[in-house]
Formats: C-alpha cells, structure tokens, sequence
C-alpha cells in the first residue's frame, strides 16, 4: 500500500458561536500529487488546512504525515515535519526585507554558518505520566538556553541570501533578495512566500487561493513554479474556490461543501460542470442572464483627476471616465492601482488634488460623504466590517445608518430624536425585499453570515434610491447563491436607468455583468473594451501595464 | 557677563545635569522601546520608575550594598513587567488600563510601604549613593550613567542585529505572520515587557541611589511619560530615542539652571514653556509633520484562533 503523504481523518472543527466549519472530514493526500481543495468561501477549506498547519486547534480526528499521527501544537511543529503554506493574506513584514521574511523563525547565525533549522523529531504521542512531563521539563530547559544564546547571537545574512537566489531560480521565481517587501508588488510578494516556504525544505505544499490576487499572467507564472516544484517530488495542496485551475493543475480534487466532504476525484474522470455541481449542491449557470444595455444620459463624468494615497503618493494620475444611466461601467485591474483611492473620492473620504468630477453635469466641490450620498451616489464598499456595517450594531439600526439624521427616522427639534416605529417599519420592509435571513431586527450584525451582511449594506445603498451605485468589490467572500443575487441585482438596478461602476478583482465578474469594461493602471485609465470585443488575455495584458498597441501587436 | 556662560563650572555643571536627568529618561525610553516595538503599548514606565526607586533604596538599605539595590530594583521592575504581560499579552487586556493600573499600583504601594518599612511618611532616611567617578568636563559619573550610553549598541545590536530583535519587531508590526513563521508571539511579547520593567525600574532607580541617596513619595514626577514621549520622538529607534532622551534631560537642566544659576535667571518667566517642550514636541512628531510611525500592531492583543 502506497503511503500517502497527509492523512486528515474525521476531522471536526467547531468555532465559538456554533460555526461548524469543519465536520467529520477525511481528506488523503497521496505523495508527489498536486491535490485540489474545492469549495465556495466558507466551505471550510482554510480551516481544514490551518488545522494541518498547527495553527489552529481540532476538536476531534486523526492527523497522519507519511503514515505517522502527529499532534502539532504550533506551525512550529508543522514546520519541523515539513509542511509548508502559503496564506491567502501574505504572512509577510512590510518594513523588513525579501531575506529578513524568509528567514523569520529560522535565523542563520553568524556562529553557525549552517541553517540552524534542524528537523525535530515527529512527536508521535502527548508526553504523559510524572516520567513523560519530567523529560519533558528537562528538554524544555535545555532547549531554552541554547534557544536563548542563540537568540541574542549575531545573524549573518551572507549564505540565506545564496539559497534564497538558488531556489529562486531553480523555481523560476526571480526577485533581489534585499528589496523592502513594501516596494514589491503582490505578484512578486506571493513569489517571497513560496520562497519562504521552500527555504525551511517544505516537502508539502499548501497554497490558499494562490491566484486570487493575481492577473492571468502571472497566475501562469505560478503554475509554472508549481509544476517546477511538483517536478521535485513534493506534494502540494492547492486550495481554491475557482473551477480552472484544479482542472489545469491538479491530479485530483477533492470538494468540501459547507464544512462537510462531498468527494474526491481524480482529474481526467471529471469536468467543471460536475464539480461546479459537488461545490454548489445544484446546476450552477455561468452566465449571468441579462439583455443589452440601453445607456442614457452621462451621470458622472470624471476629468484629469489626480488623487494622492494614504502614503501622500499620487495613486491616481490623470484619470478620466463617463458613466451613463442605465449602463454598468466595469473598472478591471490588479488591486493598488488606484481602484480605492477612486472609490473613496466619489465617495468623499478623499479629497481630489487636481481635475473634476461631474454628477449629473454639476460639478462636486464639497466632497464629504453626506453631500455626496444626498445628491445620489450609494455604495457598496469593499471591505464590509471597515466600512459598510457596525458589527456590533443591531441589524435594524445598520439598515437606516446615514439616514439616521432625518426623517421619517428622526424627529422632533432639530432630528435630533430617533423615530423607532418608522425605523422598524422600514427595516421590516428592506429585510422582506432583500430575503435577508435574519433572526430578529435587535440582533446584532455580527450574528448574520456574510452573505446576509452583505444583503444589508445592499439593501441599505438602494433605499437611498442612488442614481450612482459604486459597488466595489461587491460579491467578495460571498458564495455562490449569494453572488448570483447581487449580480442580478444589479443588472435589475442598471435596467431601471441607475448607472453602476462595478470595482472588482475577479474578471469573470467583469466580463460576465459590466457593459463596458475600463481596465486600470498605476492611476490611468488604459483602455476601455466592450466585454464581447476582448478577451481574458488582453485584459489581462493590459492590467499589467502593457501598452495597448503591443498588445494588439502580440495577438 | 559674557564669560561666566563659558566657564569651565558652568559647562561641567550642565554637562553633568544633563546625563543625571537623562538617564532615568533614556533608560525607561529604550526599555520601553523593547515593549512597544514588540506590539504591547507600556504606559505603566512611570510607575515602574517609581517601584524601581523604591526598591533600590530598599535592597540597599538592608544590604548596605547599592549593587544589591540595584539588583532589587530590576528584579521589581522585571515582576511589574511581567504583570503587565500577562494582563494585556497572555489575558488580552486592555493595555491602556493594565498600564495604569500599575502606576497606581506602584504609586500606592511605594507610599505605603515607606511607612510600613520606616515609620514615617514620603521620605526615607538617606542609603548608600551607587560610587562615582568624576571625569574632568563631565563631573562625577554613575554607573547608570555609563549603562545609558553603552545601551545604544546593546539594544541597537539586539533589535536589528538578533534573532531575538527580528522576531520582536516582527511581533509588533504583524504579530500573525510571526506566528505562522513558528514563533511564539505571545512569549517574544512578553519579554519585550519583561525587559521594559527592568530597564524602566532602573532608570528609576538612578533617581534614588544615582542622583540622590533616598526615595521620595512620587518622586518620579511624570519621567515616565516623559520617558515615553522621549521614545516616541525618538520614533522607536535606539538612536531617536536616545538623543530625544537626551534633549529632554537638557531641557530639565535648564529648568533647573534658573534656580542654581544666577546667569540664567532671565529664563525664569518661561519655566512653564520649557517644561511643556517635551508633549508638544511629541504632538508635533506625531500629528503635524507625521515624522513618527509606529509600529502597526502596537496596542493590539493576538489572538490566534479566528475563523479562517
């Protein structure tokens, strides 16, 4: 019998306030395969992985590496077996350099020109019994003092910085060892994480939703690392909510479903259909079924804007769109190229160094929020619990926030009294419009998935009737069921005359609702495409920052 | 007129104030450095001073020995550090608080024990000085004082030179990604603390038996929140933090040169202003010319299980 490389088995994992996120998974993982974990946000994928990582206690099951049951208490003892991971969120220092990230937590010293990262043994039972915890006492004592010495010991940079360019470059991910991670983009950032991972000779490899960050070419840049890597002999677990590249890079999938297993199967056997199917529970549609747009007057016309960032640089240089009633302008691009910076002027939170912006052919001088909300723009921000809800407001008083000042809401000298009869009538009314699922109007918003969290912020943006809806990021973490509804939503919105600048990562989404699709970069508008005359590759291209006359060159 | 500025006694004399009133400053600030550059936010400096000038002057009381004095002094400053580490590292207190809970703490208890020990009330009797030696130019030099300087290599070297630093300042800018590296957060915080109180209680204790032979009830006087604007200032590096240190005990000298001095009488209308030098420096570092960043993380507990 072949022995499999992670075996996670009747895993059960529950968070506090009864979040089951992960019950009774068995998951295999065969050696030297690149095995896909599939499932909507919130499947549990992540937690099922960081559970294998050490970095997050189980409540019950097994965990076997190589065929020998492991009890991690820290990504320490992970580490020391070998596994490796990547998170979604870079676990990486802003401030410290490509070296200094790589080494964290195995620092080469200068006494000991070797990597002091040795290989621990794998703790195959908990010590127990006075004889058990004894020895272990003495094995912590010893290893605190040499811990200690070696703590306050010198560091020399000279040999990690050799075996940084040499994995590098045997896993084509080229970077300079001694550049601030903060001047690097998220391409080259991810590239510092496999790094990381390779340096402590990770033999299994886990990557959380690896690509979501990325644009399609350097999506490709990684899967040709990845097979580099596999080529080693290592495992890899490749987590992912996105159908393509399981089916382009992995040996099997197996598809976890509201925190429960739904299968395993073997690549060649499948199509994305079938897992679209075991991920959803039902038929999935890819398309989004709308009819063609009929655009009217410009409701926002933006002019030479120049925009600086919270760092006092200019995020945005000279940039110039229209956006017509009854149209969905699609804003595509790698995140920090001044999506936000935008979003955040229109919005008010930011003021324009330079340039103008019309709205309705007027043009906005005070920029601040209740102004600009009360002349009609509504918005969805991207990061909900930052900007969109008071999570420990109750769902009722994060419906009416922003109109909270004036009537029906508040009444008597000056507003300054809340109104709650109107409050609740028109909670009542926004949360049987919006099919939110909540359990009473007084519980807190932090009790509501996010799914329902989003329908919140949505239901809030269009009572205010907005003839702007700036929705930036709007299906973000939601699943399935949930994103086809804001997309319909918004086709819906389009369709009685609102205009739409959707913000969003995921060029999917872009090409699948917007009706015009601007790409972005470093501050500029590049182009602007009809989603049916393009396609991923251009787009892609473009985001990236290459010129549209070489694009149209290579293809 | 013109010459008594530049006389050789006059110029010792400042030189000399100025290291004795900045070595409290200076090491309180570092100590505190190696709190707040590690995530936890130490606004109990000033009352770990106070317990380290009390106890120095307790240890060398019934000892005889300063040595001993100062050996008690950073053992109490190291159990307040400790204390405030585990509220606001391992419990996840509100850090804030636990700071100010130990400057009460530390204010009650010094006030209290003084009676309880001597029977009397905001004085003790006069203990053993640490010795001096006196250098021409400089006058006569503590050891303490000798500590304040060699601590800029030191903890220059420790926080960027050191597994140990690395890990701290990775602590507080993003405690997780520490974490996932196979560090335990909440121990490399919790002697970023630990050292805080020590450093802090030895700054303190330079008031006591460095400066003076005897501890008085609050004789701290708010050097510890000078101490932290002198890190923050200083922008939670050793040399900021140090040459603020420094600033901050030049301008104490000048206050006290007013009295002592008949030459810098003149400055007597503007003691007030001299005194408030350091917080408004600190509001202008921090809020106006933004020159100061701190670390990303300071002031918020890790807390590691989340749903993922």
């Amino acid at each position: 019998m072949k022995i499999y490389a992670v075996e996670l088995e009747n895993i059960s994992k529950t968070f506090p306030g009864d979040v089951k996120a992960n019950q009774d998974i068995t998951l295999r993982i065969k050696e030297g395969e690149v095995h896909g974990l599939l499932g909507e946000n919130g499947a549990g994928k992540t937690t099922l992985m960081n559970i294998l990582y050490g970095l997050i206690s189980r409540d019950t099951g097994i965990v076997k590496i190589y065929g020998k049951e492991v009890f991690f208490q820290s990504p320490r003892d992970a580490i020391s077996v070998g596994i490796g991971m990547v998170h979604q969120h870079f676990k990486l220092i802003p401030t410290f350099t490509v070296t200094e990230n790589v080494v964290l937590g195995a620092e080469p010293l200068f006494a000991n020109l070797e990597s002091r990262f040795e290989k621990r043994v794998i703790k195959t039972e908990i010590p127990t019994g006075v004889k058990g915890q004894l020895s272990r006492f003495g094995r912590s004592a010893a290893r605190l003092v040499t811990g200690t010495v070696d703590r306050v010991s010198p560091m020399s940079f000279g040999k990690a910085k050799s075996k940084i360019k040499q994995i590098a470059e045997e896993n084509a991910l080229f970077l300079d060892p001694d550049s601030k991670i903060e001047d690097l983009s998220v391409g080259m950032q991810q590239r510092v994480e496999i790094i990381k991972v390779l340096y402590r000779e990770a033999e299994i490899l886990i990557l959380d939703e690896p690509t979501a960050v990325l644009t399609p070419q350097e999506v490709d840049e990684l899967f040709e690392t990845l097979a580099r890597i596999r080529k080693a002999g290592k495992t890899i677990i490749l987590i992912t909510h996105k159908l393509r590249e399981p089916m382009a890079l992995c040996d099997r999938i197996t598809v976890l479903r509201d925190g429960k297993f739904v299968g395993t199967v073997e690549k060649a056997q499948t199509t994305p259909e079938q897992l679209a199917e075991m991920m959803v529970g039902r038929p999935v549609v890819f398309q989004v079924s709308k009819t063609k747009a009929t655009p009217g007057q410009p409701v926002l016309r933006i002019e030479n804007l120049q925009v600086k960032d919270d760092r006092g640089l200019l995020a945005i240089k000279d940039l110039g769109i229209e956006i017509r009633a009854g149209e969905i302008l699609g804003l595509a691009g790698v995140e920090g190229n001044g999506q936000l910076e935008l979003v955040e002027t229109l919005w008010g939170l930011r003021k324009p160094l330079e340039g103008k912006i019309f709205f309705e052919g007027q043009l906005i001088k005070r920029f601040h929020p209740r102004k600009i909300r009360e002349r009609g723009i509504g918005y969805i921000p991207q990061d909900r619990h930052k900007r969109g809800i008071i999570l420990d407001f109750s769902i009722k008083e994060n419906l009416i926030l922003g109109a909270h000042y004036r009537p029906p809401y508040s009444m008597g000298p000056f507003h300054t009294i809340l109104n709650p009869r109107n409050i609740i009538k028109d909670s009542n009314k926004l949360v049987d419009n919006f099919d939110i699922k909540i359990r009473d109007l007084d519980s807190l918003a932090n009790t509501l998935s996010g799914g329902n969290q989003q329908k919140v912020i949505v239901a809030r943006a269009l009572a205010f009737q907005p003839k702007l809806l700036i929705a930036s990021h709007p299906t973000r973490g939601l699943d399935v069921g949930a994103t086809e509804y804001i997309h319909q939503l918004l086709i819906e919105m389009r369709d009685e005359g609102v205009a739409i600048l959707l913000v969003s990562a995921d060029l999917d989404e872009i090409r699948n609702v917007a009706d015009r699709i601007a790409v972005i970069f470093d501050g500029r508008i590049v182009a602007v495409k009809e989603p049916d005359a393009t396609d991923e590759r251009e787009l892609g291209l473009l985001m990236a920052g290459h010129e549209q006359e070489q694009v149209t060159q290579e293809s | 007129m013109q010459s008594s500025f530049l006389n050789p006694l006059v110029i010792t004399w400042f030189i000399n104030s100025t290291l004795h009133f900045s070595t409290p400053l200076v090491l309180a600030a570092l100590g505190g450095m190696f709190s707040e550059r590690s995530g936890v936010v130490n606004i109990g400096l000033e009352g770990m001073m106070l317990m380290g000038a009390f106890m120095a002057v307790v240890g060398t009381f019934f000892s005889g020995n300063p040595w001993i004095g100062l050996l008690a002094a950073s053992i109490s400053g190291g159990i307040l550090g400790l204390i405030h580490g585990l509220i606001s590292v391992q419990m996840k207190g509100n850090q804030i608080v636990s700071g100010a809970g130990i400057i009460l703490f530390a204010t009650g208890f010094t006030s209290f024990m003084v009676f309880g020990i001597w029977g009397i009330r905001g004085i003790t009797p006069s203990v053993r000085q640490l010795p001096t030696v006196t250098f021409p130019w400089l006058g006569a030099i503590s050891p303490l004082m000798v500590l304040m300087f060699l601590m800029l290599p030191i903890s220059w070297y420790t926080l960027y030179r050191t597994p140990f630093g690395m890990r701290l300042r990775a602590a507080g800018e993003d405690p997780s990604t520490l974490d996932t590296a196979g560090v335990n957060v909440q121990t490399t915080r919790l002697i970023g603390v630990i050292l805080s109180g020590i450093f802090a209680a030895l700054g303190g204790a330079h008031l006591s038996i460095g400066f003076g032979s005897r501890f008085v009830e609050l004789m701290t006087g708010g050097r510890g929140f000078i101490a932290l604007a002198a890190l923050i200032f200083g922008n939670w590096n050793p040399l900021g933090v140090v040459l603020s240190g420094l600033f901050f005990g030049f301008l104490s000298t000048l206050q006290g040169s007013i009295d002592v001095l008949p030459e810098f009488s003149f400055l007597a209308p503007y003691v007030q202003f001299i005194a408030m030098i350091p917080y408004v420096s600190v509001i202008i570092a921090l809020g106006i010319i933004r020159r100061s960043i701190p670390p990303k993380a300071i002031g918020v507990p890790y807390i590691k299980e989340r749903e993922g």
